[in-house]
């Protein structure tokens, strides 16, 4: 039987060791009411090369990203991905390890989470970081809940330029709770500092930076205000380059961040395995989620790193714990730690920085072509709404035949919005990519308004 | 001897190892695009080290680590089965891994349709009605399960109170029913090692939202009873919750569904053979019996005919646990697993999952104490109390001492109604010579506990790093390397 290799005569020694007659016989204690007495209802077992033929031809039947040229964004990026990276972490001593619970026979996968929690404060300009959480937007919500521990007060004011998924996910996470979760509009895209917005109940402002729109928020105004309000500032990222180049929300005065770490390193994959961020300050560390590694000394004082500070954690303090987190990203962190290594500071400042000036390329192309408009004024980083003459569900229907992902049609997120677009630009595009997209988005549009001129799509 | 480096360690200024492209469009000065005070002022204190610097660090640090590639690795309730190799090489197809969340549906047939199929092995499997893909791990998967309870009575305008869980249950199942907002309530254990059904009765009433069972439980003991608990869980209106980390003992032989469970997770990283990582990701699958369907996460999976796509009008759903749609490379390698072994091949899987856990039991018994000394599902629960009495040494110690014979040490000191744990699970992919040599090992250290205790004690001797002080790392937290 595939990857077993008890042979029939090792089954029959071992029962025999065991003191039974038959495998049926190790199943006595399963009452017969609760039995299944016919095969499973499955489909047919293949060979191994079978399989790969048949997973090939389903994967074949995705527009991935090799195929069509990308300019989807919104909380994942293709971003360029160096070999190494995988080459390394995919390496069966990491893949096929268990969480480091036997930390002497662990130190690999110990000491490179250690850097990976470094090299995040780094980035973000924070104080700590964690071993790692599911994903961004998991990581908001227990952000959210760890705010409410901190502060004993049960509301959260949420800018609603933050990706309107991770704000299903607070949602989630709050509402059991019994925190009170209020959506603060945006203007022009981005979200204006309001210290009204607050009150004494305030445990924590959510705010995006760069937001789902691609805008800058005021982060250091916002940071004023919540402490003003004696509230949390969190900081949500669904892109952490762009700390590359921009000013860290952790230099700005948030307390904590959530954000996505996909983008360092972690392939597309259809939505996850991505990487969840949460970052703070020092002072907060012992209402933080997850696991923490931390460097301390064995019995000859060599330095050695163990998971610690577990008191924070479900297997310790059971329903007391900070979050119920087990099973972690680790390895998407390990992708983070590599990808960050290769990049170093000059790295991560180039890429930042060609995603901006390419994204702004194209905004300005964009926003030449007849019947296409910037509705925001604020200043973006990778990522750009445009105002389409078509429903951008159409458009981005019709680009796909072109060869482009040509972004995320924002009707579904955003009432009044179905004529928006979302575009992102990694450095992985090319000025030649773009002039292209751009007569594909031109010819579109006149043909669009000759065939479907005047219907709503 | 010196210190194992960090990569920032090894930094020196200027050294590069990536190659980005030159910019390729028109250089506008940086302020022109945004704001100055908006610019990071000082860089991130990152390493500068070169492509091989950075291959070579990565490496070792890999041989410092113990892996299932690299070695047998009893973890009970962790399923530390063999990753098959073409399982990585399918997850890394392009079509799968350069596949953006966001692409039209009609663009991505290929991944919805195999949602779909993974979904339908699923439910076949538990005998339940609906899946969602969505929880990244089993804990979350437990997140899930409890909203959507928690939903599913709202929804009949019931107010229910309470989590009744055993004393053997993970800590995660307390914890979660706490981040829903429940009471947790503890039921002890029979002497058999199962629930105790009286004990169950007392708690049970119309506060009770969920009871959650893990079965086989802890122990590694099938929940004999099981259908006379569901019986009385559903006679106060309450949902039966299986944490299915255990599902490898059973899949095939009995379904959660027909056991009288509502709702339960899957660990695909477990019993579906989706490497650990080094501690994630998994995925959580979650399936639930009809009733509680419209409760699901959005979106969910569905098929029209030859297409296939997302449904997000749910409106009784509980909303979303995470952004997009699930660990969506790890149900990659679930379906390429379940598609190799089929109805037969997954049989198989639990019943040499028991037979060799039984085969390791019976074999151990005379130098470990193994408090419910009786069949075992696919692990069971020892004891290094006899050791430590007789000899002074701990379980923990035996479990470093476990290391310097090149195995992982078993899960100790879970759960926690067993005194000094060995919690033993040797999964069906493991060899007779391999389980030969681990009871060897075991008894090798049986007998030094009595004529050597004190290299026991001090153990490990061989690995990268001595004992490690942990108190230390608590005491005095440094979570982060500084630049000097």
């Amino acid at each position: 039987m595939r990857y077993i290799p008890t042979t029939p005569e090792e089954r029959e020694y071992m029962l025999r060791v065991i003191g039974v007659r038959s495998v049926e016989d190790l199943f006595a204690d399963v009452p017969d009411s609760v039995r299944l007495r016919r095969p499973l209802r499955l489909r047919p077992a293949l060979s191994d090369p079978e399989v790969l033929r048949y997973l090939s031809a389903l994967a074949d039947r995705n527009a991935h990203a090799d195929r069509l040229t990308c300019f989807v964004g919104a909380g994942a990026y293709d971003h360029f991905v160096p070999p190494a990276v995988w080459q390394l972490v995919g390496r069966g001593e990491f893949l096929t390890a268990y969480t480091p619970y036997q930390a002497e026979i662990m130190q690999g996968e110990l000491q490179a989470t250690y850097e990976y929690q470094t090299m995040v404060c780094e980035l973000l300009g924070m104080e700590v970081a964690n071993a790692s959480m599911y994903d961004g937007a998991s990581a908001l919500g227990e952000a959210a809940v760890m705010a409410r521990d901190l502060t004993k007060r049960d509301r959260v004011v949420v800018s609603r330029a933050v990706h309107p998924e991770y704000r299903q996910v607070l949602r989630t996470y709050t509402e059991p709770l019994g925190i009170r979760v209020v959506e603060l509009p945006h203007e022009e895209g981005a979200t204006p500092p309001d210290p009204r917005a607050l009150d004494g109940r305030t445990a924590a402002v959510v705010v995006q930076h760069p937001n789902f729109f691609g805008c800058l928020e005021d982060v250091r105004g916002w940071a004023e205000a919540a402490h003003g309000a004696g509230a949390l500032l969190v900081v949500a990222c669904s892109d952490p380059l762009a700390f590359g180049l921009l000013e860290p929300p952790g230099s700005l005065g948030a307390d904590i961040i959530a954000a996505e770490g996909q983008p360092l390193g972690n392939p597309l994959n259809f939505g996850g395995p991505y990487l969840g961020i949460i970052a703070t300050r020092q002072e907060f560390v012992r209402r933080m989620p997850g696991r923490l590694v931390g460097a301390t000394v064995d019995r000859h004082g060599r330095r050695g790193f163990v998971l610690t500070l577990q008191t924070r954690e479900q297997h310790i303090r059971r329903e007391k714990a900070t979050s119920n987190i087990c099973t972690n990203e680790a390895l998407n962190a390990l992708a983070a730690a590599v990808y960050l290594s290769l990049l170093g500071p000059q790295g991560v400042r180039q890429v930042a920085e060609l995603c901006l000036r390419k994204a702004d390329y194209l905004k300005s192309r964009v926003a030449e072509l007849p019947g296409f408009q910037l509705p925001f004024r604020a200043p973006t980083f990778h990522e750009f709404v445009v105002r389409t003459p078509r429903p951008a569900e159409a458009l981005v229907r019709a680009l796909s035949r072109e060869g482009f992902l040509a972004g995320l049609p924002l009707g579904r997120f955003y009432r009044g919005m179905r004529d928006c677009l979302l575009v992102a630009v990694t450095e992985t595009r090319t000025r030649e990519e773009m002039d292209r997209f751009v007569e594909a988005l031109e010819r579109a549009c006149r043909r669009g308004r000759q065939v479907v001129g005047g219907r709503v799509l | 001897m010196r210190d194992f480096p960090l990569i920032f360690e090894q930094s020196v200024s200027g050294r590069r190892g990536f190659g980005l492209p030159d910019p390729d469009v028109p250089a506008r000065p940086l302020e022109e695009l945004v704001p100055q005070q908006a610019l990071r002022t000082r860089p991130p204190a990152l390493p500068e080290v070169s492509e091989l610097d950075v291959v070579r660090h990565y490496t070792r640090l890999s041989h410092r680590n113990f892996s299932i590639d690299e070695g047998f690795y009893p973890l009970g309730s962790c399923t530390m089965k063999y990753n098959p190799k073409l399982h990585e090489e399918v997850a890394r197809l392009p079509g799968f891994a350069r596949l953006h969340p966001y692409t039209p549906e009609e663009l991505a047939q290929g991944a919805l349709q195999l949602l779909w199929e993974l979904g339908e092995e699923l439910r076949e499997l538990a005998g339940m009605d609906a899946v969602t893909f969505q929880p990244a791990a089993g804990a979350h998967g437990e997140l899930v399960g409890l909203l959507v309870i928690r939903a599913y009575f709202a929804s009949r305008g019931e107010k229910r109170t309470r989590v009744i869980v055993p004393d053997s249950a993970h800590g995660t199942n307390p914890a979660t029913a706490a981040m829903v907002g429940y009471e947790v309530v503890t039921v002890r254990s029979d002497a058999r090692g199962n629930l105790d059904l009286a004990a169950l009765e007392e708690h049970l009433d119309e506060r009770t939202a969920a009871v959650m069972l893990t079965n086989p439980n802890t122990l590694g003991l099938f929940e004999e009873q099981v259908d006379r608990i569901a019986e009385r869980v559903h006679a106060v209106g309450a949902q039966m919750y299986l944490d299915g980390a255990n599902f490898n003992a059973m899949v095939g032989i009995t379904r959660p569904g027909d056991q009288g469970f509502d709702v339960m997770h899957m660990n695909l990283h477990k019993t579906f053979s989706t490497p650990h990582g080094g501690g994630g990701p998994g995925a959580g699958v979650v399936a639930v019996k009809s009733h509680l369907e419209p409760f699901l996460p959005v979106p969910v999976v569905v098929r029209e005919g030859d297409r296939y796509r997302l449904d997000f009008d749910r409106p009784q759903s509980v909303g979303r646990v995470r952004a997009f749609y699930g660990n969506f490379a790890n149900l990659v390698r679930a379906y390429a697993y379940l598609r190799t072994l089929g109805a037969q091949g997954l049989r198989a899987v639990a019943e040499h999952a028991v037979l060799h856990a039984n085969y390791l039991r019976v074999r151990l018994a005379p130098y470990y104490e193994i408090p419910y000394d009786r069949i075992c599902k696919h692990e069971f629960v020892a004891s290094g109390i006899r050791q430590k009495r007789r000899d002074g040494v701990t379980t923990r110690d035996i479990a470093k001492r476990l290391l310097d014979y090149g195995f992982h040490a078993p899960t100790v000191y879970f759960p926690l109604i067993v005194e000094e744990a060995i919690m033993i699970e040797p999964t069906e992919t493991e060899s007779l010579q391999t389980l030969d040599a681990f009871v060897d090992a075991m008894v090798a250290i049986d007998r030094e506990c009595q004529e050597d205790p004190e290299k026991v004690r001090t153990a490990p001797h061989t690995t990268a790093v001595g004992r490690l002080d942990e108190v230390r790392a608590a005491r005095q937290p440094d979570l982060r390397w500084k630049p000097a």
